[in-house]
């Protein structure tokens, strides 16, 4: 077996994994989305990283 | 990884390679319109980040197995002037935008220390750390993809438990700033790169070109990606993200876990993963190691055969990789290179118990099936 079918099974279970998250979440809103840069924006970030603690 | 040659005649054709790019630019641009220009700028850099790592062979798990067994320390002096680089323009981008930028400032404790170690043996089994799953496995790699499922149930299970485990004792998080921390973190980095080449075997010591490039790239990158998340680099969580998204559209009630029930991470599992940040870096670093490996034909490579053990070995170690990594504020990505290049004394922890995890992990791979005995 090469890699070409791992990386198919790949690329599918990202496309299932990303139809699943359209279904199930709230509806993508450009008109509501953040600056396109944060460095300047005079917003605080608030995405979620793998260092956060909650209550931390 | 599939090696270092982007040679035209071993690849796909031109026509071939300009549909590459350009698919992966329209679904940049489809991106930006549909959910805004940050969320493209970030799968973007994403797939920077996986074009770079995938063609440059540059990465984390080889360069530490390189400097233990063989003494080979151009990897790891790389990736200590990468992480410089970032440094330089982190830590004044960090003083300068304080209410805009955080950097990866997290608590040292008993669990974090132990989940570094963990982590450090865990991806030496499966020769890919938090970035080197998602580039492997984008390239066509069988056992970073059958880790990579695991990794994120494991990531998901790590953060469902963390608060148990940070209880266990835990400092509050020490982070180094302005001039004297910057120079306190150069000359840390420094001291590792020197050790490293005072170590080497001889004739070992040259860092290869492609290192040099690959260490200015991602530093590029990692910065940009600072400047327009308002965040550093970071790994784990997305893949946490994407099965607790997963269970609680099946019903799961996570209100019971302190960290998926606080608010912002119920915020996260309402919105989409394509307004998450590491969802996305982490979506374009598979995609850009898969256009690499499209681009050179690396998709025709033999998937190697391996006993039921090894399997099973890297079903548990990719399970271990995303438990300990929540344990530890991080892999290599979010702890260790993000965390020290912002400062954080989590990440030089981490660095030392994860360094000290990958001998064990290396003696394993032979016991495992993984590699034949030396």
């Amino acid at each position: 077996m090469t890699r070409r079918p791992v990386a198919i099974a790949l690329v599918l279970a990202v496309l299932a994994l990303l139809a699943f998250d359209l279904a199930t979440s709230a509806p993508l809103n450009p008109y509501n989305a953040p600056p396109p840069i944060a460095l300047g924006s005079g917003q605080a970030s608030t995405g979620a990283h793998c260092g956060d603690l909650p209550g931390g | 990884m599939t090696g270092v040659s982007l040679a035209p005649e071993r690849g796909a054709g031109w026509s071939g390679r300009a549909a590459l790019i350009g698919l992966a630019l329209v679904a940049t641009l489809l991106l930006a319109g549909a959910a805004g220009p940050r969320y493209g700028l970030l799968l973007l850099i994403g797939l920077g980040f996986g074009i770079t790592l995938e063609a440059l062979n540059f990465g984390f798990t080889g360069p530490w197995r390189r400097m233990i067994l063989f003494r080979d320390p151009g990897g790891l002096v790389a990736q200590m002037v990468c992480i410089g680089l970032v440094a330089l323009a982190a830590f004044p981008m960090l003083a300068a935008f304080s209410g805009e930028l955080n950097g990866a400032s997290a608590p040292v404790g008993f669990a974090m220390v132990g989940g570094a170690f963990v982590f450090g043996a865990a991806m030496q089994v499966v020769l890919g750390c938090g970035s080197g799953t998602l580039v492997n496995a984008g390239s066509g790699n069988a056992v970073s993809a059958m880790a990579l499922p695991f990794f994120a149930i494991g990531s998901f299970a790590g953060a469902y438990h963390l608060t148990w485990w940070t209880g266990l004792g835990a400092i509050a998080p020490v982070t180094l700033s302005g001039t004297g921390g910057l120079a306190l973190t150069l000359a840390g980095l420094a001291a590792v790169a020197v050790l490293a080449l005072f170590l080497a075997a001889p004739g070992k010591r040259a860092v290869p070109a492609r290192l040099w490039w690959a260490a200015l790239i991602v530093a590029l990158l990692a910065i940009v990606h600072l400047a327009v998340a308002g965040q550093p680099w970071g790994v784990v969580y997305g893949l946490g993200l994407w099965v607790a998204k997963g269970v609680t559209a099946l019903g799961a009630d996570l209100s019971g876990s302190p960290y998926w029930a606080a608010p912002g991470n119920v915020t996260r599992l309402n919105e989409s993963l394509l307004t998450d940040v590491t969802s996305l870096t982490n979506l374009g670093i598979i995609a850009g190691a898969m256009l690499v490996a499209v681009w050179r034909r690396g998709l025709k490579s033999p998937v190697g055969a391996l006993p039921v053990r090894a399997w099973l070995a890297v079903m548990v170690a990719g399970f271990l990789l995303g438990y300990s990594s929540r344990l530890a504020f991080g892999c290599n990505v979010g702890a260790f290179f993000s965390g020290v290049s912002t400062g954080s004394l989590h990440g030089w922890v981490w660095f030392a118990a994860a360094f000290a995890g990958s001998f064990v992990g290396i003696r394993m791979r032979p016991a495992l099936g993984l590699e034949a005995r030396r």
